[in-house]
């Protein structure tokens, strides 16, 4: 039977109630007393020397406040990336500084060269009209080639478009190469993974402000991570002490990556609020969305597979070229690096993976960590890869993948990619998925597209991420400039409810229900009770975040600590009022009970002891009962999974259609099986976008033509089936206390090169010979290949 | 400026507005009715529904003074009178329809308006009707699935959770 509450409950989630009624509040939603307005001037080109800009015009309009350029900021800090990366020679990385607002340089379509602060929003608007730029337009540098072999730098100071040149195992260079020079059978592929706008539904907002009497700032925003956004104003940007800055991300409409990052708007809007002395709220519609998030993947990528006769593994070479854009975002350089290089042996024992990427800067848009950052990467080129090798060696696709999987008896295994895999059972994914996606039937139902004019393709994949993200000391060692743990405090009160601050923010995932589960379960109690506190750096210990499926692997396991931490001395208390040792104490269905006798206290009964400590032992034990913990992990945690996808393609028209979608996923523990399994819809419908719908366009001059919802194609409701989720093949992580692993990606991880895969195995089973189409796989592609 | 009169959620409200606010902000920044979202600046996301004279319109498309004299229901005014959720709301609650909830007040109004039409529509029907609605979060499934459990449809056959 499944259970009601606490762990492994399906608990329905209390924070739907205000969504659903209008009454959640997210930061365009917050309006304070003389709350003043900022719009941006945006670069209309791509790349361009700012020979002057004249605001004299625009500060006479109505309402106008203030107006500011670059200038303005030449003397702060720049926006920093957090992850060093060393090049194959051992030189760092090329970090260009990325300014508050464009200076001497604009470097790509809606780069923000000034701002205008108003009254009202029209106002701004119509006085950003008014601002004079003499921008003299550079030739713009788009195509990653062109940008690695020209003389014309997106910055020009750095004297190279080439950010790094990176090796991952370098030592493994020489030994892979022979590998793959040697191998009975070598499959080669070359393809792109497609740059993706994450389109988190809610645009960016950010309000600052300031109260001159204490010198203490306030920004809210929308963040994924308000104390990461908080340290780097403060360390890096702004100089703003630490403890005189406060970041609140209310609701917060969506991230997927895109809102992990600190941007120029929210500095821009607290330096205002100074300046004025009035709150300043930036709002951006969707066209600055598409513009200035950071963007996602735009891979282009050789892979060699090298086998034996026998099918066996022998070695993977990948050679990539990844986008970074015009500036280096925040986890921009993790993502194609240790995102991606480490995962670069996917599931398999394959002893030699090589994986050289080049990192190149460009006229477009940052491109950072979108949903699942540098594993869907990794998982498309192996998985592909991997399908073409089959195809070529004329075997079954999933008997090939089951003869290179690691076995459960494996574990710990360590990867060819540097990583040690805790646990796992791909086999058993793979049974699973074929009983789910009903493998035995898809022959009847491919003769029964055929006899309607549709050719009908299956495709699979197996995927590992690194989720959990992570152990600091490693990260560390790889380059990271953070730590990557989290925290939380646990607050019971004295009337027996209880306040839990954790340093995760929830932005879709479902924390205010989920956590309240695992604190109820420890305690015995009515998770209404419990309370989650999170997005306000002024109010929770620290927080490094919500992102790479990481809140409850690594935060939640905080809230376990810190759980353990109350249980334990509330377990002391009891003893004190049950005049009994403490070691005696057991606690069940929230009551304390001396072991082997009737007497017992409730819980509610401790809480009131501990803050009104009357005949208490304060000798012992300090009053009241609040605890905080830190959790740093041991290592990642690895979800994997076996997925499955049936298209029907329209040999007339080339249109593809997803008749069937089936994910089975090893997540580990599960403790709310509803909200994993939508967390797994939603990412499956991102990975069908990116396989099938969606494109970020650049012209030759660097032009975005796909800045709109008229142009970029969202996934929408009827491009899309019903979904068959299955998360009953977990194996419990081995070093965190829940034996949870992270499900926020999975499904955007596995997804794209299953489609793919079953789109070539429809032309394929159409008597075409088509091996490969890059991604989005449209229905021009699809019709262009079978000519 | 221009006075603009209509019945919002039931309680007649009016304002002065220029020519080029549109209602959805005149719902949010006059009235601070801020459940009705934007989520976009080229009508297509559908995070904006409202209902004006029983009809859903995406309030950004439509300027305020458009809507002077009209009856105009927002997310605000779907809860039932005791303040609990309505059979189209608690679906989505029940089946976890909404992740963010950003886009979730056109979801329902777009939904209420179906139901409206059609009582009892198909899966495919649902999919179609949405076409104006982008969720990013959801994948869709469970909000088709609310849906047609709203309708009173038995949703069992369908995915677990």
């Amino acid at each position: 039977m499944p259970k009601d509450t606490g762990i492994g409950a399906a608990t329905v989630r209390r924070e739907d109630v205000r969504f659903l009624t209008g009454t959640g509040e997210y930061t365009d939603d917050i309006t304070l007393a003389k709350q003043t307005y900022a719009v941006f001037a945006r670069s209309t080109v791509a790349h361009g020397t700012i020979k002057s800009i004249d605001t004299s015009a625009a500060e006479l309009m109505p309402g106008v406040l203030a107006v500011f350029t670059g200038e303005d900021f030449a003397e702060v800090g720049g926006n920093p990336a957090g992850w060093l990366i060393n090049s194959r020679d051992g030189e760092p990385m090329k970090e260009p500084k990325r300014p508050v607002l464009a200076h001497g340089k604009v470097r790509h379509v809606g780069d923000a060269y000034a701002a205008v602060i108003a009254e009202t929003v029209q106002q701004a608007r119509d006085a950003v009209e008014a601002i004079e730029a003499d921008i003299e337009e550079l030739d713009a540098i788009v195509d990653m080639n062109a940008a690695l072999s020209g003389s014309n730098f997106v910055h020009d100071e750095i004297g190279t478009n080439q950010c790094f040149d990176w090796g991952w195992i370098e030592d493994n260079r020489e030994a892979t190469d022979n590998a793959i020079k040697n191998a009975h059978h070598v499959t080669t592929l070359e393809l792109v993974n497609n740059r993706l706008v994450p389109n988190a539904m809610e645009p960016r907002a950010s309000i600052g402000s300031y109260k001159a009497s204490t010198g203490e700032y306030t920004l809210h925003t929308t963040s994924q991570n308000p104390h990461l956004t908080r340290l780097l104003i403060s360390a890096f940007v702004l100089g703003i002490p630490e403890n005189m800055l406060t970041v609140i991300a209310p609701d917060v409409g969506g991230g997927f990556g895109s809102k992990i990052y600190h941007y120029g708007e929210e500095a821009l809007v607290l330096a205002a609020a100074k300046r004025l002395n009035r709150p300043v709220k930036w709002t951006a519609d969707r066209t600055e969305s598409f513009l200035t998030d950071a963007h996602g993947r735009d891979h282009v990528t050789k892979i060699e597979l090298a086998l034996d006769k026998d099918g066996k593994f022998l070695a993977f070479r990948t050679d990539t070229k990844a986008n970074v854009g015009a500036y280096l975002s925040n986890f921009s350089t993790a993502t194609p690096t240790f995102l991606h290089g480490t995962l670069m042996a996917g599931n398999y024992t394959v002893p030699l993976v090589y994986v050289n990427v080049k990192a190149v800067f460009t006229n477009t848009a940052p491109v950072d960590a979108y949903r699942g950052a540098g594993r869907p990467e990794a998982t498309y080129s192996i998985e592909r890869v991997i399908d073409k090798a089959a195809r070529e060696l004329g075997m079954d696709p999933i008997e090939l993948r089951r003869k290179n999987f690691v076995k459960p008896d494996q574990y710990p295994f360590a990867s060819a990619a540097g990583l040690e895999y805790d646990a796992g059972n791909y086999d058993a994914l793979m049974d699973k998925m074929e009983e789910v996606a009903d493998v035995a039937g898809f022959a009847a139902r491919r003769a029964e597209s055929e006899k309607n004019g549709k050719l009908r393709g299956f495709g699979v994949n197996a995927y590992i991420e690194a989720c959990g993200i992570a152990p600091s000391n490693l990260v560390g060692v790889l380059g990271s400039r953070v730590g990557l743990y989290d925290a939380a405090t646990v607050r019971v009160n004295a009337t027996g409810n209880l306040s839990v601050m954790v340093g995760a923010h929830s932005h879709g995932q479902g924390h205010e229900t989920a956590f309240p589960q695992v604190v109820a379960e420890m305690l015995g109690i009515d998770p209404a009770v419990i309370d989650i506190v999170h997005g306000d750096t002024s109010k929770i210990p620290f927080g490094m975040g919500t992102y790479g499926s990481r809140s409850l692997a690594v935060c939640g396991s905080a809230v376990v600590r810190a759980t353990e931490k109350i249980i334990n001395k509330a377990k002391k208390i009891a003893g004190h009022m049950l005049e009994a040792s403490e070691h005696d104490i057991t606690l069940a269905d929230g009551v304390f009970s001396v072991a082997g006798t009737d007497k017992s206290v409730t819980f509610g009964e401790v809480a009131l002891k501990a803050y009104i400590p009357h005949e208490y032992p304060l000798e012992d034990i300090e009053p009241g009962l609040e605890e905080t913990a830190f959790y740093d992990p041991a290592n990642f945690t690895y979800p994997s999974g076996a997925y499955a996808c049936e298209v029907e393609v329209d040999p007339e028209t080339g249109k593809v259609t997803v008749e069937r979608m089936t994910a089975v996923d090893d997540f580990g523990n599960v403790i709310n099986p509803m909200i994993v399994t939508g967390q797994v819809q939603g990412g499956l419908a991102q990975g069908i976008g990116q396989a099938l719908l969606e494109n970020t366009s650049y012209d030759e001059n660097g032009q975005l033509l796909s800045a709109s919802y008229m142009d970029y194609t969202m996934p929408r409701a009827d491009d899309l089936p019903m979904f068959a989720v299955d998360h009953s093949q977990g194996t419990p992580c081995t070093h965190n206390p829940l034996g949870v692993k992270g499900c926020g990606e999975a499904g955007a991880i596995g997804s794209p090169p299953t489609v793919v895969n079953a789109v070539i195995d429809a032309l394929q089973s159409g008597g075409k010979d088509v091996t490969h189409i890059d991604m989005p796989v449209s229905p021009a592609r699809v019709w262009e290949a079978m000519q | 400026m221009t006075k603009v009169t209509m019945t919002v959620n039931g309680k007649t409200v009016s304002g002065d507005v220029e020519g080029r606010t549109l209602l959805a902000s005149f719902l949010r920044d006059d009235q601070g009715l801020t459940g009705t979202h934007i989520g976009c600046d080229t009508s297509q996301c559908g995070a904006c529904v409202v209902h004006v004279d029983g009809v859903a319109v995406k309030s950004c498309t439509m300027l305020a003074a458009e809507a002077d004299g009209a009856t105009v229901d927002t997310i605000e005014g779907q809860a039932n009178a005791d303040g609990s959720l309505n059979v189209i709301q608690q679906a989505f609650q029940d089946h976890h329809g909404l992740q963010c909830g950003f886009c979730t007040p056109g979801m329902v109004m777009s939904a209420a308006a179906l139901l409206k039409e059609n009582p009892k529509p198909s899966e495919q029907e649902i999919r179609e009707y949405l076409e104006g609605n982008i969720c990013r979060c959801t994948g869709y499934h469970n909000i088709v699935k609310a849906i047609m459990a709203a309708s009173g449809q038995d949703v069992t056959a369908i995915a677990a959770e």
